[in-house]
């Protein structure tokens, strides 16, 4: 036992430690959850192979097959999943059978292309349940982050821990360090967790977060759903922190009753009752902490290269040479170059050629209402086109419920099939070389959405009206009845 | 993976300092699926030149590289260390690693030995005057020698014995299953598997 209180990341760290490390060796930490994808786990599953060892766990192990998938496949109605020669490039369909191939070998429940279940990894775990709080949840991605907005230890791991989690369901690992995200104050309508990350990044830096788990804290945080928390855990790794967290609460609670892999009964009781325990003692410390105020902030934008190259959508481009530091400035030059952007120019002025609304940061079914809603009644401005990639098949069939695809649709957006799609542009669905796009991602580094690609980082909600406007805009700008 | 006590095979000189992970094995071969098969892609441009050292007769089956320093630099691809192995090299010689490709190297099992630059560079002209000449590699004494010629190398003596026992990280961690049986015998009930489940 320990004099001071603990965090929560210290809370579950500690409560996975199978064998503490004795300072040479690191701790080695038991992994509850492990979320497989068809990029990073080929020549984990050939180590295996190659060593003959089997998967330990299979039942704490899920596949999907998301980054490589085709975003246009139709589905032969006889059939559960897609035709994998809707996948054109090789290399993808050779990723994505190898992965059919390995899960059936080592009896991995896998959720194929054109499945009910199918989706971006990141959002089929928190949409079967399977996420909890006070897990532990790794898969070979970067922006398994996201789980972290259930109070789960969530962190992306390489394909040799990929393939160490296979086979032990264990990682070695030294503890990280704890950082207090403090954001106090209330959001005002039209702002949303998109903008509290993009702030946060763009004021702690890309390289800020580096070693730490940040734990998002204050009344803005508490009073977001789920899935804005998610938003937020994602882009954790954008200011190069480990995992991020948020303590469990009543709307965590409420997101996971009854979904199929929630516990139940009994358990369901008792897991609440651990579940509340989870949460940072008043007397923990934090390594540091950090604050920023809801109240001020408007919607966010990103103007360079990387996701902390930010500022608010009224302000303009900026002046590398009004930066004092001179790595900055040298960055901040050589994005502006690669985004053909001139200083002092008007965020809003800046005019767009596609819009891509979707990916694990905001491709949830929250995510397309939003963009719905401010679309709704509008149209796609010329010469712009606006793709929609639902995060998973689940949230694709709740939209259309939802009749958002009609929405979509009436506007001149296209409205597609799940996966990350745009996100990074594996499947087809990148940028042209100099095409601009307005992407409710989570990168916009150089080529990140196709080869002289150039992305501008937004949420939702200015997604939808920068869709109708041609050039960056907040909702607002629509009901300013300035819209074509 | 293999302990590695002592071994012995041709050495090859590689002449050529900064020898990065793109040179090792460049990124088109990096697409692949699997773990093995990468020998074609090992140093792939410079064997399209006749003269590269490994596409003379004596040198084809080296199994030791005596390169210049900084040897592995550039991207963290564990693909590097696959390529070097999958053709055969079950050590590199150099003055100095980059950080990345030794631990990579060490979980491997392939031996980065770092000798002095005088040291490398005698071997080197022990391997060119009779090519196909053989060198041997001790991990428990740390010695390298060829011909008549002895250096000793450093290496961590974590990654050492590692070798000597031939554990890579998962061998490591799997001496102790028991802890980890015993773990999962005390995980909670409410926790979830992965095991479909009929629909509420
Ligand atoms: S949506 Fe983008 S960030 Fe998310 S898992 Fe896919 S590629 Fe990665």
């Amino acid at each position: 036992m320990t004099a001071t209180g603990r965090t929560l990341a210290e809370k579950v760290w500690d409560a996975h430690v199978v064998r503490r490390g004795d300072g040479a060796e690191p701790d080695i930490l038991y992994i509850d959850l492990h979320l497989v994808h068809e990029v990073t786990s080929p020549q984990a599953f050939d180590g295996l192979r190659l060593a003959g060892r089997p998967v330990r766990r299979p039942d704490l192990t899920i596949a999907t097959e998301d980054h490589n998938v085709p975003t246009t496949w139709t589905l032969d109605p006889s059939r559960k999943s897609a035709d994998i020669e809707a996948i054109e490039d090789p290399v993808s369909r050779t990723q994505v059978s190898t992965l059919r191939k390995n899960c059936e070998e080592f009896g991995v429940r896998l959720h194929p292309m054109g499945d009910a279940e199918q989706g971006i990894v990141h959002v089929i775990g928190p949409q079967l349940g399977l996420t909890q709080p006070g897990m532990t949840v790794v898969c070979g991605d970067s922006h398994t982050s996201t789980h972290g907005a259930f109070g789960a230890m969530a962190f992306g791991i390489g394909t040799s821990e990929v393939e160490h989690v296979l086979a032990t369901q264990t990682l070695p690992l030294r503890p990280f360090k704890t950082m207090a995200v403090n954001v106090t104050g209330k959001l005002r309508p039209g702002v949303t967790a998109k903008d509290i990350i993009l702030a946060v990044i763009a004021k702690i830096g890309t390289g800020g977060g580096q070693g730490y788990v940040l734990e998002y804290r204050g009344e803005a945080i508490e009073s977001l759903s789920m899935e804005a928390r998610m938003t937020i855990c994602n882009m954790s790794i954008e200011a190069g922190a480990r995992a991020g967290m948020i303590a469990p609460d009543e709307t965590t609670f409420e997101y996971l009753k009854g979904r199929p892999h929630a516990p139940r009964g009994a358990d369901w009781d008792e897991a609440v009752a651990a579940w509340r325990a989870l949460a940072t003692d008043d007397d923990a410390e934090f390594d540091t902490e950090v604050e920023i105020n809801a109240d001020e902030l408007t919607p966010f934008v990103t103007w360079g290269t990387n996701p902390g190259q930010g500022l608010p959508l009224g302000e303009s481009v900026p002046d590398p040479e009004q930066i004092a530091d001179e790595t900055a400035r040298y960055s901040a030059e050589k994005a502006l170059a690669y985004m053909d952007l001139k200083p002092g120019t008007p965020l809003r002025d800046i005019a767009v050629d596609t819009v891509f609304l979707g990916s694990c940061t905001n491709g949830r079914i929250e995510d397309l209402r939003a963009a719905a809603e401010v679309l709704s009644g509008h149209k796609v401005a010329d010469g712009v086109r606006m793709l929609v990639v639902p995060g998973s098949m689940r949230v694709r069939q709740l939209a259309e419920e939802e009749g958002l695809d009609k929405v979509f649709l009436d506007a001149g957006a296209e409205w597609r099939q799940a996966g990350c799609s745009m996100c990074l542009g594996m499947n087809p669905d990148q940028l042209e070389p100099g095409e601009r796009s307005a992407s409710t991602s989570n990168r916009n580094f150089e080529g990140r959405q196709g080869k002289g690609g150039r992305t501008h980082l937004v949420s939702p909600l200015v997604a939808a009206a920068t869709a109708v406007r041609g050039t960056l805009s907040s909702p607002e700008d629509l009901l300013a009845g300035s819209d074509h | 993976m293999e302990p590695f006590t002592v071994h012995t095979g041709v050495g090859v000189p590689l002449r050529r300092s900064n020898v990065d992970t793109d040179q090792i094995i460049p990124a088109v071969y990096l697409k692949r699926v699997t773990r093995t098969g990468f020998e074609d892609g090992l140093f792939a441009a410079w064997r399209t030149d006749e003269h590269f050292v490994l596409n003379q007769d004596a040198f084809r089956d080296g199994s030791v590289l005596v390169a210049g320093p900084d040897f592995g630099t550039g991207s963290s691809r564990e693909h590097a260390v696959w390529a070097l192995m999958n053709y055969g090299f079950r050590v590199v010689i150099s003055s100095r690693f980059a950080d990345i490709f030794r631990g990579n190297s060490g979980k491997q099992g392939l031996l980065a030995a770092e000798c002095e630059q005088s040291d490398v560079e005698q071997l080197w002209k022990i391997l060119e005057n009779e090519p196909g000449t053989e060198v041997t590699v001790d991990l428990r004494e740390k010695t390298v020698s060829a011909k008549d010629f002895t250096a000793s190398f450093r290496i961590d003596d974590y990654t050492r014995w590692r070798l000597l026992e031939g554990l890579d990280d998962i061998a490591l961690t799997l001496r102790y299953a028991d802890d980890i049986a015993a773990f999962e015998g005390s995980r909670p009930s409410y926790k979830p598997t992965t095991t479909a489940v009929a629909d509420a």
